[in-house]
């Protein structure tokens, strides 16, 4: 197979997966799933995906995957909710919400910066490191909410997720998806146009290279890490939001759909591969799957095997874009 | 050697959508035959041996094997048929013992329990020349050439008649190069036919009975090798006459730019100390891990250093705390020995690969602001056209160009980045005659704009051609510096093997 249509397959390739189970649902559920409200709702429930996979994004480019993200996004709404708890029950504080955002995502670039650090030091493979601090931060998480969900007034982090803030207004979609947008740009300009960006991909192509070049690769793992940890902590925001309240449990297994929606997307386990528009297409196929299913009536357990069947599927088209190349 | 036939191939052809691989191949091999298969990379031979070991299907032609015609189907048939390929890169299974391995896909057993064949895998190492090799060990605790024995102790003990070798010596210290070819001689002695592809044309005059040589996918050339000469074999391979096959700059010798001083690593290398001069081209020579490579790595920071210091235009530094970013801005720079595991990032582009070490260079703001990617492609467009790269353009993947148009993709990384002391380990490893030659070129044209080069290679003529002065290692030791002239590849071997 020559290069130019090889390059046309990945880049296109999650593109026509997701016209592909658009189309599906369009002949098979009702008038109801392509209308534009549901259109926004099933954008709207890709974005904690969304963002979760950008930073799965750079970390996957560099070569390395976390599968701690789902326990991140609990520990996220957990510290959340309890910083703006500190406000009592009356109104919030604008500063303190903001407290709030920036503590969720600085605890969860601290979480993806000890991942990484771990990795480089102890020279264990991410997938074990990630396996063994998913548990510890649940755990965590747990034990900052003494076991229960953290109840913190209203504010207006409630309202990031809302479907459709003006009700009737066509141009009205959710702040998060706004967010998710933006971070999308700046996330594919920085990989694009920095250094940095270069670096993460030679770093995941081929870490000796990187090396020889003078490259300093385990201060970029941690870097790296650090930063799809930040994005995490943006998509427990939003998970907070969704859920108005802190809840150590949620977003269990979460990193596995992440995963998908960036090998969906072209990203690969080898690394050195992966794009941003990629990722959030994948994300946003992932949420139709669901939106869809749901709308047609198709019971939860079969939703389990459509979902897990795509995903074997991508990896799959993943290995053998890899035999081919 | 006697006339019967093993093997004969006639007319095969094969093409690759419109690019057409090889055309109207043929050639025949007699029992106990060694036959060189040579050409540069590109001509044809590695379609052809995948032909006969069955991994492609040809378009046309007919190869016999014992005088049947057969259609070769898969690797298996091949290997059912007696011909037995053994590939640059070994195929052994790290984790499982000599014998294991040996005995790998044709294990006999006797009611699903395995059948030891201890004997026949004795008789096969005895006839390679390595009958105490202990069954039991691990290959990952073997050498390279230990590893090439095994592989071809289990082509004989599944009772090969032709063996195919890719290469073989590649990666072979000269010690075991040697004994490799004892062994090839034994096993023509008891009938097994041999295909060898080389580079290395002096080798292939040594052991090769008959040569081929193929040039765009057609015979170039075919013979007796004692009837012909490497200048010869070497014209019918790239097409033309190489009036030089080292071509000389002139150049002078200017001020002090690398001093290195007592260089010790654990286990190697040993105190060593060296100058090296502006627009000087400094050989080192040795075995295979006998500190060649690893001094490089250590100046580099590639590899832990327990004492010494390195003095670069007159910047002095202490060996062990010197890392590859370190040692760039100092003005030192490395070109891997590994082209492939460390060389490129084969799966990026040439570009990102050629400007990985000096990509702030192309970043506004002093190397944080957003990179200049019209200006990064005009100077990888620059270094393209300036060394011939090969290539659809700078973002192709690197990992579909050639051997030699990657080694320049990787040589232009060093010059983008302009270091002053160029630290080239096996630079034309794996690759062809016609880039040989333009590598030699590359080096002299930067000795003579005042680099100081400091070049190892196992390749004895290469060193001794292009170098203008020369020392060896001995197990970590090196010996003292000595104008080319004073070397010949006999003083050169004994050195290395007897450390003087």
């Amino acid at each position: 197979m020559n290069g130019t249509f090889k390059k046309l397959l990945s880049s296109t390739g999650p593109f026509l997966g997701l016209a592909f189970v658009y189309l599906v649902f369009l002949v098979a559920a009702p008038a109801a799933f392509h209308s534009l409200y549901n259109t926004k709702t099933f954008l709207t429930q890709a974005v904690i995906f969304g963002i979760g996979a950008l930073g799965m994004t750079v970390v996957m480019i560099s070569g390395g995957i976390d599968l701690s993200v789902g326990s991140m996004v609990a520990l996220g709404t957990v510290v959340s909710a309890l910083v703006l708890k500190t406000g009592g029950d009356g109104p919030l504080a604008a500063g303190l919400v903001w407290a709030a955002v920036l503590a969720a995502v600085l605890v969860c670039a601290l979480v993806g910066a000890v991942n990484g650090l771990l990795t480089v030091a102890l020279r264990i493979v991410p997938f074990i490191v990630t396996l063994g601090t998913m548990q510890i931060v649940r755990g965590l998480a747990k034990g900052l909410a003494q076991q229960t969900t953290v109840n913190p007034s209203d504010s207006w982090l409630n309202g990031l997720m809302v479907v459709e803030p003006q009700s009737g207004a066509w141009t009205s979609v959710a702040p998060g998806l706004w967010v998710m947008l933006l971070l999308a740009v700046l996330l594919s300009l920085a990989l694009k146009y920095t250094v940095f960006g270069r670096h993460a991909y030679a770093i995941g192509s081929n870490e000796s290279t990187a090396r020889l070049c003078g490259i300093p690769v385990g201060r970029n793992r941690i870097l790296l890490y650090a930063l799809g940890g930040a994005f995490t902590g943006v998509a427990s925001v939003m998970q907070f939001s969704n859920l108005t309240l802190g809840d150590p449990t949620a977003a269990s297994g979460m990193e596995l759909d992440i995963i998908a929606a960036v090998v969906i997307g072209g990203g690969s386990l080898n690394g050195g591969e992966g794009s941003v528009t990629g990722s959030l297409v994948g994300a946003v196929l992932m949420a139709v799957l669901r939106n869809g299913c749901n709308l047609v009536g198709i019971p939860n357990y079969v939703q389990n095997i459509v979902i897990g069947a795509i995903i074997i599927a991508a990896v799959g088209l993943d290995r053998f874009r890899q035999r081919v190349s | 050697m006697t006339n019967e036939t093993v093997l004969a191939l006639t007319g095969i052809s094969k093409s690759f959508g419109a690019t057409r691989a090889l055309h109207r191949v043929g050639f025949s091999l007699g029992r106990g035959e060694v036959r060189a298969l040579i050409g540069e990379n590109g001509a044809g031979k590695s379609t052809l041996m995948k032909i006969l070991s069955g991994a492609y299907r040809m378009d046309e032609g007919e190869v016999r094997v014992h005088g049947q015609v057969c259609r070769l189907q898969s690797p298996s048939d091949a290997r059912s048929r007696g011909i037995a390929m053994i590939y640059q890169e070994l195929t052994l299974a790290p984790h499982l013992s000599v014998e294991e391995n040996i005995t790998l896909g044709a294990e006999e057993s006797s009611w699903g329990m395995v059948r030891h064949q201890r004997e026949k895998i004795r008789e096969a190492l005895e006839l390679l020349g390595h009958p105490a090799l202990p069954l039991a060990t691990k290959i990952s605790h073997l050498g390279t050439g230990h590893q090439q024995v095994v592989e071809i102790a289990r082509a004989l003990v599944s009772g090969a008649s032709v063996i195919i070798m890719d290469e073989p010596t590649s990666s072979l210290t000269s010690a075991d190069t040697q004994a490799l070819f004892a062994a090839i001689r034994r096993l023509k002695a008891k009938g097994i036919s041999f295909i060898y592809i080389s580079h290395f044309l002096e080798e292939v005059a040594q052991i090769a009975d008959s040569y081929t040589v193929l040039r765009d996918g057609e015979t170039a050339g075919e013979g007796r090798m004692r009837e012909t000469t490497i200048p010869q074999l070497i014209q019918m391979m790239v097409g033309r006459p190489l009036h030089e096959m080292f071509p000389k700059s002139s150049r002078e010798r200017g001020e002090v730019l690398l001093k290195v001083e007592g260089a010790e690593g654990r286990p190697i290398p040993k105190g060593v100390s060296l100058e090296i001069h502006r627009g000087q081209i400094l050989g080192l020579a040795g075995l295979v891990g006998s500190g060649r490579s690893e001094t490089l790595r250590s100046l580099f920071g590639l590899r832990p250093t327990q004492a010494g210091r390195m003095a670069v235009k007159g910047q002095s530094r202490q060996l062990s705390g010197i890392t590859p970013a370190r040692a760039l801005d100092l003005g030192l720079d490395l070109l891997s020995e590994n082209r492939k595991e460390e060389g490129l990032a084969v799966g990026m582009a040439i570009g990102a690969n050629l400007t990985l070490s000096s990509l702030k260079r192309f970043a506004r703001l002093g190397g944080w602001g957003p990179l200049d990617l019209q200006g990064e492609e005009e100077r990888v467009g620059h270094w393209i056209k300036e060394l011939g790269i090969r290539c659809q353009g700078p973002w192709q993947e690197t990992v579909n160009l050639s051997g030699g148009n990657q080694q320049k993709v990787a040589l232009a990384r060093l010059m983008e980045r302009e270091g002053d002391v160029l630290l080239l380990d096996e630079p034309t490893r794996g690759v062809d005659v016609g880039s040989k030659v333009e590598i030699y070129r590359l080096i002299q044209g930067l000795a003579a704009r005042g680099k100081g080069v400091l070049f190892v290679s196992s390749y004895l003529p290469e060193l001794l051609g292009v170098c203008d002065s020369l020392a060896v290692f001995h197990r970590g030791w090196l010996s003292p510096v000595k104008p080319i002239g004073q070397w010949n590849e006999q003083e050169i071997m004994k050195t290395a093997t007897s450390g003087h």
